[in-house]
């Protein structure tokens, strides 16, 4: 199966049509045992100056399609590092990372750019929305770099502001949105392109209680649909409201539990004194 | 589709930063608008030199008489006696590259006009003399061809023969005496100035050769045949066919000399333009240092906005975007930077050049060449200083970009 994404097939239509054609393959997103994510004892090792910094000591791990994982652990744990190895923004120095039966190891930064592009969609404590640019085109942004037609483009990131509840602002700028808003529309952008998983760093890092709960009930109700999330808190409260919960420390997974009852977010929002939206603004 | 993405991209981009897209801009407009400008006052100039130079007759070609020989003794040019009004004919039917000819003859004399004298030169022409010296008549007329066939007295005045034999009165349908021969004035010569030699041109009087051969100098062989090329650059041209026709009107064959000689003033011609082509090499090299500059200050823009809106770069690319996806954002960037700048410069280059035309009344030519090779360079100079930064762009982490504060 690492052949798919050989040496030879750099074009990146052929690579499309490849890849796509993988997700043929692996369908059945109800299957548990479906691995989306085989992770085998994976080292990061990073040189700053002589001194070698150890930040994944050999971590192995699954994540099935439909699964809504929270990554915990304190700062320097390698939590981050895993993330960025996840997000396929950086490659491990050791062990082997099979997304979609993809050998994420071996591929190009072209490829990498690519599996970023089709498969990932990535929301950030920071939102990192592109500043005086509307909603719309921030979500159009990952359509951008794939053969989408503007006509297409717009149609799917209406689609995808609309699921999180935005179709009324889709010509805002972040500057006149609110936290909350910003990040359902760094959302909206994960989504657009249909990725096999979200992942999501801190999301509600920079958000108030009541805004973070909002945004996980969005999460939730994404994950309801089928689509498969990952996302690092240090929040436990957070945490709640996932299916699994993995806690990193020194660069190893300290433990891995399944949360069978996760918290509804929806049902926690009636309990909390509700913040009018509009005074955010 | 998705280049023309990456294009709207980058123009979406400039649209932002209005104000420092325009300054990035100013470089490139004030490079291309200085050296189409330079090289519209340069090609002006030296079309203005052509012109002063063919006004001193670069075209024309000067036919004189060959040297005598007597035993050892050589006597000077034009001594012999063998140009003819024949040959003057014969010249402008045998030799297509001729445009004009006109036989040259010349006597001094005292000339008389009621109480006032004055001693000058009287020249015998042809009616196309005018022609070839690219003279005009300030008024009145030139003798006409029958004038000259009948060796009518007519004649026409220099200014300054005019100035000083008719102080205060039109010297047109006056009656003047070339050394006791009674001539007609019919007109008097526009003011043509010093010739490059500091001699006065128009201390002089023009009559039909004819009249001057027969009534004033009795001297019946031509003193110089005077021909003007069809252009400058017909002048080898011109030369050759007429020495054929000389040396076969003339019975010389073989390696015989000719018994004439034929002068021309192109090399005084070649000199002028060249030194005005340098000029405008010059002119044009200075302006492109501008354009240089402005090539830099794109650079210098693109190198801060790459800084800039590194974080951008790794949002860009953490959904998906190649290296050479945003290589080719930022060179479009910096492409549409200079090709705008470009194409405002050529308007300002376009518009300086006739301001200073209507202004400072210097002559300005605006040529195809000059604009396609400034907008060129402008484009080449974005490309060329756009590489770097975009590359630079292309190259981030995008970790380390994403973390970027």
């Amino acid at each position: 199966m690492n052949s798919i994404l050989s040496p030879e097939s750099c074009g990146i239509n052929s690579d499309l049509e490849k890849l796509s054609g993988v997700e043929k393959n692996s369908s059945g997103q109800n299957n548990a045992n479906d691995s989306l994510i085989k992770i085998d004892h994976l080292v990061k090792t990073y040189k700053m100056g002589d001194v070698e910094v150890h930040a994944l000591r050999g971590v192995s791990f699954n994540v099935s399609r439909g699964e809504f994982v929270a990554i915990m652990g304190a700062s320097g744990s390698g939590k981050s590092t895993f993330m960025n190895i996840l997000g396929c923004l950086d490659k491990p120095t050791k062990g082997t990372y099979l997304l979609d039966n993809i050998n994420v190891g071996n591929l190009s930064r072209d490829e990498l750019a690519l599996i970023r592009n089709k498969k990932l969609g990535f929301v950030f404590q920071g939102f990192n929305l592109l500043s005086r640019t509307t909603a719309l085109e921030n979500v159009e942004l990952p359509l951008f770099y794939n053969s989408t037609s503007t006509k297409l483009r717009k149609e799917k990131s209406i689609e995808a502001l609309k699921k999180v509840g935005l179709a009324e602002r889709i010509y805002h700028y972040p500057n006149q949105l609110s936290g909350g808003q910003q990040q359902r529309v760094a959302i909206a952008r994960a989504l657009v392109n249909d990725p096999s998983i979200v992942l999501a760093d801190e999301p509600t890092g920079n958000l108030d209680s009541r805004t973070s709960i909002e945004v996980m009930e969005i999460f939730q109700k994404l994950n309801e649909q089928g689509i498969t999330i990952i996302l690092v808190t240090h929040e436990p409260d957070i945490a709640l409201f996932t299916k699994r919960h993995i806690v990193f420390r020194d660069g190893k997974i300290k433990s891995d539990k399944s949360n069978s009852e996760p918290k509804n977010a929806t049902e926690e929002l009636k309990t909390i004194p509700s913040v009018d939206d509009e005074v955010e603004e | 589709m998705k280049e023309l993405n990456i294009f709207v991209a980058a123009f979406r981009a400039l649209q932002r930063n209005k104000l420092r897209s325009f300054l990035t801009m100013l470089g490139i407009i004030i490079g291309v608008g200085a050296v189409i400008t330079m090289l519209a006052i340069g090609q002006g100039a030296e079309y203005s030199v052509k012109e002063q130079i063919a006004s001193l007759g670069t075209n024309v070609l000067i036919i004189s008489p060959g040297s005598q020989q007597q035993g050892a003794i050589r006597v000077g040019a034009g001594s012999m006696t063998t140009l003819t009004q024949d040959d003057a004919q014969a010249i402008p039917i045998e030799c297509p590259a001729v445009a004009y000819v006109s036989p040259d003859t010349r006597a001094n004399g005292q000339v008389i006009a009621e109480n006032l004298n004055w001693a000058t030169g009287i020249e015998g022409v042809g009616v196309d003399y005018l022609q070839i010296r690219e003279w005009e008549i300030e008024y009145g007329d030139l003798f006409t061809d029958q004038d000259v066939k009948a060796s009518a007295k007519v004649c026409v005045l220099g200014t300054t023969v005019a100035d000083n034999l008719f102080p205060d009165s039109n010297p047109v349908g006056q009656t003047i005496r070339i050394t006791n021969v009674p001539f007609k004035v019919t007109g008097v010569l526009a003011k043509k100035g010093q010739n490059a030699m500091g001699q006065d041109q128009d201390d002089i009087i023009l009559a039909p050769f004819t009249t001057v051969l027969y009534r004033l100098s009795r001297f019946p062989y031509l003193r110089a045949i005077i021909v003007s090329a069809t252009s400058p650059n017909n002048i080898e041209l011109a030369q050759k066919q007429i020495t054929e026709l000389l040396r076969m009107r003339h019975k010389i064959a073989g390696v015989n000399n000719d018994d004439f000689t034929i002068r021309n003033q192109s090399d005084l011609a070649t000199a002028a333009t060249a030194t005005s082509q340098i000029l405008t090499i010059l002119l044009a090299s200075i302006a492109s240092v501008s354009l240089l500059v402005g090539g830099i200050g794109i650079m210098n823009i693109m190198l801060v906005s790459v800084t800039e809106r590194t974080r951008e770069i790794g949002i860009r690319m953490s959904v998906g975007a190649r290296g050479r996806d945003i290589l080719t954002q930022f060179l479009i960037e910096a492409l549409v930077l200079s090709l705008l700048g470009g194409i405002i410069g050529i308007l300002f280059g376009v518009g300086g050049s006739k301001i200073i035309s209507s202004f400072a009344g210097w002559p300005t030519f605006i040529t195809a060449f000059s604009i396609v090779l400034s907008f060129g360079f402008s484009i080449v100079i974005g490309i060329f200083f756009g590489f770097y930064p975009a590359r630079k762009a292309a190259m981030l982490n995008p970790i380390d970009a994403l973390r970027y504060e």
